[in-house]
C-alpha cells in the first residue's frame, strides 16, 4: 500500500482532525500515516520556533504534568522545556519524597493531580503498560515518557525524525538497532516506527540480549556487528541495561564492549555516510567509542535538539486546541471515552 | 427422616459407570438410590425438578485460597464457601498459604472451626510440606494427618530443596497422601509477570519461560518415582509438562495432575492489555500450551480440574503490573468455562467432565464423595448445560472480582448445590 503523508497541517491553531488520540502511549498502534502527522508537526514546530529555541503561545493556559517514577533528567528536561516553549505550565512530580512513599498508590497520586486541573500527564515508570493503565483511570491525556523497556515513543519519533532530515524518505533504510534489545523501550519504538516507515531494520547484539524471536515482529536479527556494519545506512547504539538484568548477560564489559562497540575500526568498514545515533546517556567506551561519538555522521546532539520539536508537537497533538474547541476547554473531548 | 427427590435428571456418576436418566433418592444426608424414572415416584419433603439438567456427584475444588487467616480483606472461609457453593461445589480444599500457614493441629482445627461455623461446603484441609512452609524442615505431617489434613503442599512456592522433597515423599508415604507440588524454577522466573514468549518480548515484561515449570515437574518426577512417594502436579500450565506428566505416567510413577479453567481458556496474548487480572502463577501461556492441556485433559493425562481461586482485594490488583499480586478467581466461573471451553467443542464428553471435578480429585485425596452410590454422604450438584449467561463479578459471593472474565458468555450453569443431603444453592430463579 502506497504511503500518502497527510499534509503539514496549515497552521498551528487546531490540531488536524486526522489526529484521533487522546493519549500517546506507544508506537505499536500508531498508523504509518499518523506518525508521519507527528513528525510533520514536529518539522513545523521546529522551523516556527526557529530551531526550538523561541517561544510559542499556542498553549497558553494549558498545565502539564511530569509524573516520573523513575530517574531522568534529559527526557524530563526535554518535556518541560518543550511545554515551556508552547507557553504551557509544566508542574514537576517526582515519586521519591512524594505521598507515594508513604504507600498511596500511583493511581491515586494521578488522581488527585488530576483533581487540581492538568491537561496531561507526561509519565515514566519502570513498569511496562503503566501509562496504559493511567489512562484507563484517568481523564487527562497521558504521554508515555518510557514504561520499562516497553516503549518510549518519543525517543522512537525523535530517531526517526533525526534520520528523515538526514536522509529524507525511510523507505528502503537499513537501520542496525545494536546493545541491550532485550530491554530496550527505545528499541521497540524504533523498530515499530521504522517498520511502519517502510525501513529495513536489523537488531544486533549477542544472543542472550537479541532473542531470535525477534524475527517474528519483522526485523532481521544479528549476533555479529562487523558483517551487519556495512550495510547499514544508520546504526543506532543502544546502552547496556545493567539495571534491568537479573543475571548479566556477558562476561565482561570488556568482551561485550570488544564485539559490540562501535569504534574506529569498524567505521572503516561502513558505507561513508553511516550516520550514528544514540539515545543516551551513552556509556563511552562500551557501546561507542568517544571518537566515533563524536565524529561527522553523529547526529547524537542532533537527537536532543529535535526531541525537542518531536515532544512540542506531541504535547501540542494531545492538549492543543481542536476545530471548533479553541479556546475551550478539553472537556468535549474528553468525553469520548478513555480508549485510545 | 429428611428425604429429597431429585427427578428427572440426566445422572452421571463415573465412580458407577452410570449415565442415565433416572432419580435420586437422598434419605438423612446419604444417597438412597438411584431409580429409574417411573410413573410416579415416592413422596419426598422436598422435591427438585430436574428434566433437561445434569446431576452428578457434588464437585470437588481441590485447588481453592480461602485466604483466612491472615488475609481476610481478600476472602474469608465463609465467602470463599458461599462462592463455591455459588460455583456448583460441594467441597473445596483449602490450600495452606494463610497467615501463619497451616503447618500445626491446631491450625487445622481453627479451618475445621470456621467451615463448621459457615455451614456452606465442605472444606478439606492441605497442610504445610514444610514447617512455616519455609521449606528447611518438614513439618508435623503426621500430627496433621490426625487433625485430618488430606494432602501436603508449599503452594505459592515450590519445595525447594530436593533433599526435603525427597523426604517428604518417602514420609507422606507411610501415611498414602500425595505431595500438592507447584512446580517453579524461581530463578529462571525471577521478575517476570507472565509467559516467556513472543508477547513478553513485545511488551517488555519480565518473562516466566515454560522450562521453570518443566525442570521442576521433572525433578519431582523423578524424586517420586524413586521413592514410590505420591505426587499430585499443580495447575500443569504448558504443553512440555502435560508431556512429562505423560510420560511419567507410563513409566507407573505415581503421579496425578489438575489443570484450570484459565490455562484452558486464555493465553499470554490477554496482557497486552496490561490488566493485573491476567498475572497469574503459572501465566497464561501460548495456544500451543492450551491445546497441550486440553489433549492431557481428554486422555486423562491430567486426571483433574481445579481452579486455584485464588482472590486479591480490587485494589491490589490496580496496581502496576510487577507489584499487582498473582492470582485469579476460579470457583464461580469454573462450570461455565469447562462446559464452554471443553464440552461444547466436542473435546470431551461430560462423564469425563464429571471425573475431573468430582470422581478423580476425591480419589487423589482420598475422600469418601465423588459417588451417588447408595449410602454415601448425599453430596450433589444439579448442572443446566444449556443455561447460557452472562458473568457479571459484582454479582460473585466472593469477596473478590479478581477476573478477566468479567462480561464473558459462558454455556453451563449449576442450579442447585446439596451438601449432605441439604440443598445449599439454588441459582436464584431455579
Amino acid at each position: 500500500m502506497p504511503l500518502v503523508p497527510p499534509a503539514p497541517p496549515d497552521s498551528l491553531d487546531a490540531v488536524p482532525a486526522t489526529w484521533r488520540h487522546r493519549h500517546l502511549l506507544d508506537l505499536e498502534r500508531l498508523s504509518a500515516e499518523e506518525i508521519v502527522l507527528l513528525l510533520d508537526t514536529a518539522a513545523r514546530f521546529k522551523e516556527a520556533t526557529a530551531g526550538c529555541r523561541k517561544k510559542l503561545a499556542v498553549l497558553a493556559g494549558r498545565t502539564i504534568v511530569n509524573l516520573f517514577f523513575e530517574n531522568s533528567t534529559r527526557t524530563r528536561t526535554s518535556f518541560a522545556l518543550a511545554a515551556r516553549r508552547l507557553g504551557a505550565d509544566v508542574v514537576e512530580f517526582t515519586a521519591s519524597g512524594s505521598s507515594l512513599s508513604k504507600g498511596e498508590s500511583f493511581i491515586d497520586t494521578a488522581r488527585n493531580l488530576e483533581a487540581m486541573g492538568i491537561d496531561a500527564v507526561v509519565v515514566r515508570h519502570s513498569t511496562p503498560g503503566t501509562p496504559h493503565l493511567l489512562a484507563q483511570h484517568l481523564g487527562v491525556g497521558v504521554i508515555n515518557a518510557g514504561d520499562g523497556p516497553h516503549e518510549h515513543p518519543t525517543q522512537g519519533l525523535l530517531d526517526i525524525f533525526s534520520i528523515r532530515e538526514r536522509l529524507g524518505d525511510l523507505k528502503g533504510v537499513t537501520v542496525g538497532l545494536v546493545g541491550d534489545i532485550s530491554h530496550s523501550r527505545t528499541a521497540r519504538s524504533n523498530i515499530h516506527g521504522l517498520l511502519k516507515l517502510g525501513a529495513r531494520v536489523i537488531v544486533c547484539g549477542p544472543p542472550t540480549l537479541v532473542s531470535p524471536r525477534w524475527r517474528e515482529l519483522g526485523v532481521e536479527v544479528s549476533h555479529d556487528l562487523d558483517k551487519i556494519v556495512p550495510t547499514c545506512d544508520v546504526l543506532n547504539l543502544l546502552r547496556i541495561q545493567f539495571e534491568r538484568q537479573n543475571t548479566r548477560p556477558f562476561p565482561s564489559v570488556r568482551e561485550y564492549a570488544h564485539l559490540y562497540a562501535m569504534t574506529a575500526e569498524r567505521m572503516k568498514r561502513a558505507r561513508h555516510d553511516l550516520l550514528i545515533l544514540a539515545p543516551g546517556p551513552i556509556n563511552r567506551g562500551v557501546e561507542v567509542t568517544a571518537d566515533v561519538a563524536d565524529c561527522p555522521q553523529s547526529l547524537i546532539l542532533d537527537q536532543v535538539t529535535n526531541g525537542l520539536a518531536v515532544r512540542m508537537a506531541v504535547l501540542w497533538l494531545i492538549c492543543g486546541p481542536r476545530d471548533g474547541l479553541a479556546g475551550e476547554s478539553l472537556s468535549a473531548v474528553k468525553s469520548e471515552g478513555r480508549t485510545n | 427422616m429428611a428425604t429429597l427427590l431429585i427427578r428427572g435428571g440426566r445422572v452421571i456418576d463415573p465412580s458407577q459407570g452410570i449415565d442415565r436418566v433416572a432419580d435420586v433418592r437422598v434419605a438423612d444426608g446419604r444417597i438412597a438410590g438411584i431409580g429409574p424414572v417411573a410413573g410416579f415416584a415416592p413422596a419426598a419433603d422436598e422435591t427438585i425438578d430436574a428434566s433437561g439438567l445434569i446431576v452428578t456427584p457434588g464437585l470437588i475444588d481441590m485447588h481453592v485460597h480461602l485466604r483466612e487467616p491472615g488475609r481476610e480483606e481478600d476472602e474469608t472461609i465463609a465467602s470463599g464457601t458461599r462462592a463455591a457453593l455459588a460455583g456448583g461445589f460441594t467441597s473445596v480444599a483449602c490450600i495452606p498459604n494463610t497467615e501463619p500457614p497451616i503447618d500445626t493441629q491446631a491450625a487445622v482445627e481453627f479451618i475445621h472451626q470456621k467451615a463448621a461455623r459457615a455451614d456452606n461446603c465442605n472444606v478439606f484441609v492441605v497442610g504445610c510440606v514444610s514447617r512455616n512452609r519455609e521449606g528447611k524442615e518438614l513439618a508435623e505431617i503426621g500430627q496433621l494427618v490426625e487433625a485430618g489434613a488430606v494432602a501436603f503442599s508449599d503452594d505459592g512456592a515450590p519445595v525447594y530443596d530436593a533433599e526435603l522433597m525427597r523426604r517428604a515423599f518417602e514420609y507422606c508415604s507411610m501415611f498414602d497422601k500425595p505431595i500438592l507440588a507447584h512446580e517453579e524454577v524461581l530463578e529462571l522466573s525471577r521478575g517476570g509477570v507472565m509467559h516467556e514468549g513472543l508477547v513478553s518480548l513485545a511488551l517488555g515484561l519480565g518473562g516466566m519461560p515454560a522450562a521453570a515449570e518443566e525442570v521442576m515437574i521433572g525433578r519431582d518426577t523423578a524424586l517420586a518415582e524413586s521413592t514410590g512417594g505420591r505426587l499430585h502436579v499443580m495447575h500443569v500450565s504448558t504443553a512440555g509438562g502435560v508431556a512429562l506428566i505423560r510420560g511419567a505416567k507410563s513409566r507407573g510413577v505415581r503421579v496425578t495432575a489438575e489443570a484450570c479453567p484459565h490455562h484452558f481458556t486464555l493465553t499470554d496474548e490477554s496482557l497486552r492489555t496490561f490488566d493485573a487480572n491476567c498475572k497469574m502463577s503459572p501465566p497464561l501461556r501460548t495456544a500451543a500450551d492450551v491445546e497441550g492441556i486440553i489433549c492431557g485433559i481428554a486422555d486423562g493425562t491430567i486426571d483433574c480440574i481445579a481452579t486455584d481461586h485464588a482472590p486479591h482485594a480490587r485494589e491490589k490488583k490496580m496496581l502496576e503490573l510487577d507489584r499487582a499480586p498473582f492470582g485469579i478467581l476460579g470457583l464461580e466461573t469454573a462450570i461455565g468455562l469447562s462446559v464452554t471451553r471443553l464440552v461444547v467443542p466436542g473435546r470431551i464428553g461430560w462423564p469425563r467432565l464429571v471425573e475431573a471435578m468430582s470422581t478423580l480429585p476425591a480419589r487423589v485425596l482420598g475422600l469418601d464423595r465423588g459417588t451417588l452410590r447408595t449410602g454415601s454422604i448425599a453430596d450433589i450438584t444439579v448442572i443446566d448445560p444449556d443455561r447460557s449467561w452472562k458473568v457479571d463479578v459484582r454479582a460473585f459471593q466472593s469477596k473478590s472480582v479478581n477476573s478477566p472474565f468479567d462480561g464473558w458468555t459462558l454455556r453451563g450453569r449449576a442450579v442447585a448445590t446439596i451438601v449432605g443431603g441439604r440443598v445449599k444453592y439454588r441459582l436464584p430463579g431455579n
